[in-house]
Order: C-alpha cells, then structure tokens, then sequence
C-alpha cells in the first residue's frame, strides 16, 4: 500500500523514470576545455575535486552539444569519482540534456507571474509555429521547445531564455516574429536581460 | 527612503570597479580590515540584520554561532534566487556586483573564513559573467587574494554555477550541491555554521543579506537599525510582479506597507481591474486579501497579518485569477522541483497536482476537494525540509480563502473562471 491509503504511487511522474544516456563518440576536452577545467580544479581543496562536477558537465555539454556516456566516463576519471557519480547529478540536474538538442534551446517560462502574462499564450504560439509539442525538437533540428520553471526576471513577465541568453517581455503575438528573426539573425534577435537593456536606453 | 544598495544600478557603468570606487567602494572593506574580527559580529548583531533568503534569522547571530575553534572555515553565499516570483539579487548582481563582494570579503574576516563560493543558479549566465569580470577586476587591484590592502588577511572568492534545481537554494542542499553530488538537504541539526561545506563550519548568506554589511560596517549600526521598525532595519528589495502597471525591484525601508509598494511603486492595478489576492514573499507563503494592503511590509509585519515576508516576492492577482488554477500552476512547479528525498514530499507534490489538474479542468468530484486538503496536510509538517511545508501552501491558503471557487469547478464541470491571458489549449498541462 502506498503512503496515503487513497492514492497510487507513480501514476504519471517519477523522479526515477529519466531515461539513462546515450554512449554518444569517443569523448575527451578539447586542448582549450582541459586547460579551463585543470584551472576550476583549482577552485576547490585538493581532496574535494568532486566540487567540480557541475562546471565540468557544463564544458562537456559546450563541447558536445549534450552529455553521452562517453562525457560522463571522461569527466568521471579526471575527477577520480565513479560513473555512477556523475550519473547521479546528470539525471538530477534539470540543465544538462541528455540527448541532441536543436541550435536554438526555448526556453519559455511557465510560473506564476509569467503564467498570469501570457505565457501560456507564448508557448501556445510557438507551438503553432514551430509545429511541435514542448520537450520536442523539430525535424530540421534548428528549434527545441521546453517549458522551465521562473527564471528569476518575474517583472519582465513572460520570459524565454533562447540557449543562454534571455528574451523579456515576449508578447504571445510577437512569439512567431522571434522565430523569423532568430532564422535569419540568430541571438542578435534578442531583447537580452533588461537590466542592460535599461542602461543602453 | 531613497536607494542605497540599488542607487546607481541605473548609471551606465555601475558595475565596474572605478564605477564603484568612485563611491566609496571598499571603503567598508578598508575600515573592517582596522577591526577585529569580532567586532564586526558585534556590529552586525547590534544592526539587527536579517537575512533575506527567507527565513529572516539574525544574520550576527548566525555569523556568531560559526564554530571559531575549526579550520578552514567557510562562506557559502546564497545566489541560487530561485524562488517564484523573486529577482532582486539577480538585478543587484549584475548591476551592483562589487557590493556583494566587498560583503563576501568582510563576512570571510569576520567569521575568519579565507574563502567565500557564490553559488549562483545557473540560468543566470549573464550574470556570472558580470560577476566573474568584477571578481577579476577586485583581484587586480588586490582587494581579493592574498594579503588584502597589507592587512595580512587572504580572501578568495569564487562563483560557482547550478545547473537547474529550486531545492539547491535550501541551504544545506546548497551545500550538497557545492561538493558535486544531488542538491538533496541533509538533516538538521547539526547545522551549516558546525558541520556546513566539507563538513567544515560555514556560513550560508543570502545575496542581499552580504550587500548589506558593508553598509553596516561603514555607517554603524545604529543608523541602519534606524532605517526600519525595531527588528526590522536596514533598506530591503522588494520585487513586485504579476497584475500591476509597473513590476520591478523597488528598494524601501521596513516602514512602508504593501499598499504603498503596490498601489505607489508599482503603479497599483493595471486599469479596470481590481485586486484580488496577494502573495507576499514568494510562491510558498500564505495568500492575503486586499483589505490587507495596510499591513507593514516588515518580516514582523507580514507575519502578524499571517502571512510570510519570505523572499519579500510580492506577486500581484486581479480577479481575471482563478485560484484553482494558481494552486495547479504552482504544484506543477513544486512537483517539478521536489528533490524526491522524502516520500510525502516527492509523491505527495505529484498527487496534489493531479488532483488539482483535474478540478480545474471540471473533471473532480466534491471529495477530491477533501482528497486536497487531506494530502497537504499529510505533506506540512512532516518532511526533511521547508519545501514540504511550502509545496502545501498554495494549496491550503486557497483552500481557505476561495474554497467556494474549488466548489464551482466541481458544480459546473469546467473552470468557472477561464483568463483572457489563458491559451485556448494549454499544453503544457500534463
Ligand atoms: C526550498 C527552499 C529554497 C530556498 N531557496 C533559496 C534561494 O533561492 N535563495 C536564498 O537566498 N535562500 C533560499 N532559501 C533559504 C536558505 O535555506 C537559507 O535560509 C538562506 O540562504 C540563508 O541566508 P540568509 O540568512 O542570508 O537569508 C531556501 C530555502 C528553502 C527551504
Ligand atoms: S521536503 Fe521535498 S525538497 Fe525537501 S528534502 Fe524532502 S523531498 Fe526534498
Ligand atoms: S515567473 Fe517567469 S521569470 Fe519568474
């Protein structure tokens, strides 16, 4: 029986179900990502290099696009930590993708403040747009959607980070427009973080 | 009260270290640095400075309780900002990022730590950027490194990056999180300032709390125990958003009420509409209702009206907001984010989710209101960690106030109150 006598366990959702890697290519840092990861090493006590997983996973995903088994292995022996180790924090980590992703990661924001100014209008349109469901990439590869939890700009509602960097105040009829101008312009179509959006005006 | 800590964050270049020394930058550093170590506790004590990660715990005394007799020591700062509806150590970061370092500095020297991480979320990469060039910049000019301004104290400073996880905002999954496995607590106690990064005693501040010591440190704690209500003192960040004309980050003393924030700073509103609900310090705290606006805006304040100052995220809903469908959009938040550590947290969050799906979308029956009521119950109070007790939250305070509205729902077997600013079909409801 489960916790609470009237409801199953696991009916739709489950930490546990995430799916394992891919092995993906034969995988180490290039000359330059080896360099910078010698170098965050460094950031924490000798003993302690387990620190670095994070920072580490993230030259790998730069690297590579996404983490494959090969990454995880590689990352594994520089750190002196097994495999199952840096598993465990790919498969927590809601940042590191595990499979292909398109040029352009969306990010639509879906919490509370974004919500009640139309994002679900945004991702909606996007949807039309691109013509695939959040968590999908399309056939040519060139867009993925993903709906995230707020990104911490609530005031410049609905927000969508596009790979790293931001767009604010994105009105659900301006979504398609965002598509074009990322065609034809790639992260130059962005209005960025306001904050220097601000200092520039 | 006018800005102290975001006063310039609108000037061009206010995150540069000229920028910044030109107004007495690291002039507190300076002045800490001709102190003892201690005496700098004590002036945090007697300022009263809480942090404003949330819980609003004394920061001096926090600071005091660091096991003294351990080496190394540690300060692990808060920037993980990650609850619903907050942005203010995001805007002081990048637009401020030399404040929050002269704080890591004097927060290392008071507690005699030699390094401080900033544990950053990681969506915030412009950020970090920002943050790592004035690292850079404060090293070079050896206000970082060894041998701070001659003084024989050794400081370094460090950003480390999250990869997406609310729960790493917790402090002792911060710490988890710092040493490279799941941001997944510990227990508690013993606490972070004994057994905290390492294993060794350290000392988890908040972005906005290291901001303000440095004010402490240079103006005395008495003037800034006098900006605010007794308990309450020093300039807090306010981050208004959702139903008004003007979201932002608004800096105030303690003194001001929700209605001056909302209906002065942030322009009340949009028009033709009224108030509904408020939720005054983030995602997981207490809704209050709009004859509430006259409440103080202090920690004491909001908590005497029963609710939380929280993050001190006042998130704004008009009457286009259907309450069911707020409670479904932030347990599909904190279903999203639980760290699966605890079992009522990890299934519980999920099936309140499920049931709440199902309510707004006029597929519930009358006892799943019940059903609600019951799991949460069965969540608050009996978890590892806050987010327990936050994640049942929103279902529990609209339970309260708007349970005819669950009852509508289940009456006319559809959402009894659909907003324009709603899709026709959502799709990312599952
Ligand atoms: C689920 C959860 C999430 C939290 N997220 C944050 C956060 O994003 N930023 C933060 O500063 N504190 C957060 N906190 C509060 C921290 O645990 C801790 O109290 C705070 O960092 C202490 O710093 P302060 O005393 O300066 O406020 C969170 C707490 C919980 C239970
Ligand atoms: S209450 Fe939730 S978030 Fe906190 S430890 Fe338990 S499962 Fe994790
Ligand atoms: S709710 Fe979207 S950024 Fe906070």
């Amino acid at each position: 029986m489960s916790f609470h006598p009237k409801m199953a366990y696991g009916a739709t959702f489950h930490k546990s179900s995430r799916a394992l890697e891919d092995e993906g290519p034969a995988f180490v840092y290039t000359p330059e990502n080896r360099a910078r990861f010698d170098e965050i090493v460094k950031r924490y006590p000798p003993d302690r290099r387990r620190s670095a997983v994070l920072p580490a996973l993230y030259l790998a995903q730069y690297q590579q696009g996404y983490i494959t088994a090969n990454a995880i292995r590689h990352v594994a022996e520089l750190l002196g930590i097994t495999r199952a180790d840096v598993e465990d924090v790919v498969s927590f980590y809601t940042m590191f993708y595990t499979r292909p992703m398109g040029t352009f990661v969306l990010q639509v924001c879906r919490t509370l403040s974004c919500a009640i100014n139309g994002a679900e209008c945004v991702t909606e349109a996007l949807v039309e747009k691109l013509g695939i469901t959040p968590g999908e990439t399309d056939p040519t590869g060139t867009f993925t959607l993903l709906e995230v939890e707020c990104l911490g700009a609530c005031d410049r509602a609905p927000v969508v980070m596009v790979n790293d960097a931001w767009h604010e105040s994105l009105k659900p009829e301006d979504a398609g427009t965002l598509i074009d101008d990322l065609r034809a312009r790639g992260d130059a179509a962005l209005s960025g973080c306001h904050h220097v959006v601000e200092r520039k005006s | 009260m006018d800005p102290i800590l975001t006063k310039y964050v609108r000037e061009p270049n206010s995150f540069t270290l000229d920028f910044y020394l030109q107004h007495a930058g690291y002039d507190a550093l300076k002045l800490a640095l001709t102190k003892k170590p201690d005496e700098i506790i004590e002036m945090v004590k007697a300022s009263g400075l809480r942090g404003r990660g949330g819980a609003g715990f004394p920061t001096g005394m926090k600071w005091q309780f660091v096991d003294k007799k351990i080496e190394p020591r540690y300060i692990a700062c808060n920037a993980d900002e990650s609850e619903p509806g907050t942005f203010k150590d995001h805007l002081l970061m990048e637009r401020n990022p030399h404040l929050l370092i002269e704080g890591c500095a004097i927060g290392c020297y008071a507690i005699g730590a030699k390094v401080a991480y900033i544990y950053i979320r990681g969506e915030f990469i412009h950020v970090q950027h920002v943050l790592e060039r004035a690292i850079d910049e404060a090293y070079a000019r050896g206000f970082l490194g060894k041998n701070i301004l001659g003084s024989g104290f050794d400081c370094d400073v460090y950003v480390h990056r999250g990869a997406g996880a609310y729960e790493a905002g917790e402090e002792t999954a911060l710490l988890e999180s710092l040493e490279g496995k799941r941001a997944q607590p510990r227990n508690k106690p013993p606490f972070p300032a004994l057994v905290g990064l390492y294993n060794k005693p350290t000392a988890v501040n908040n972005v906005e709390t290291l901001c303000n010591v440095p004010l402490i440190v240079s103006k005395g704690p008495e003037w800034y125990a006098a900006l605010g209500p007794e308990k309450n003192g020093g300039p807090k960040l306010y981050c208004v958003s959702g139903h008004v004309k003007r979201p932002g980050v608004y800096e105030a003393s303690m003194k001001i009420t929700l209605r001056e924030l909302i209906e002065g700073h942030a322009g009340g509103v949009r028009d033709g509409h009224t108030l509904k609900a408020v939720i005054p310090g983030g995602s997981s705290v207490p809704i209050l209702l709009p004859d509430q606006l006259d409440t103080q805006a202090s920690f004491d304040g909001i908590q005497k009206a029963g609710s939380l100052l929280g993050s001190a995220a006042i998130v704004v809903l008009d009457e286009t907001t259907c309450m069911v469908w707020l409670a479904e959009n932030l347990l599909h938040f904190y279903r999203h984010e639980s760290c699966g550590k605890c079992t009522p947290c990890r299934e519980g969050t999920d099936w309140l989710h499920q049931i709440l799906h199902r309510i707004e979308r006029g597929e519930g029956q009358m006892q799943d209101i019940d059903l609600l009521q019951s799991v949460a119950g069965n969540i608050a109070g009996k978890t590892l960690c806050a987010f327990g007790d936050a994640a049942a939250t929103p279902v529990l305070t609209t339970l309260k106030h708007f349970r005819h509205e669950y009852e509508a729902h289940v009456k006319e077997g559809k959402c009894t109150l659909p907003a324009p600013w709603r899709a026709r079909h959502p799709v990312g409801a599952h």
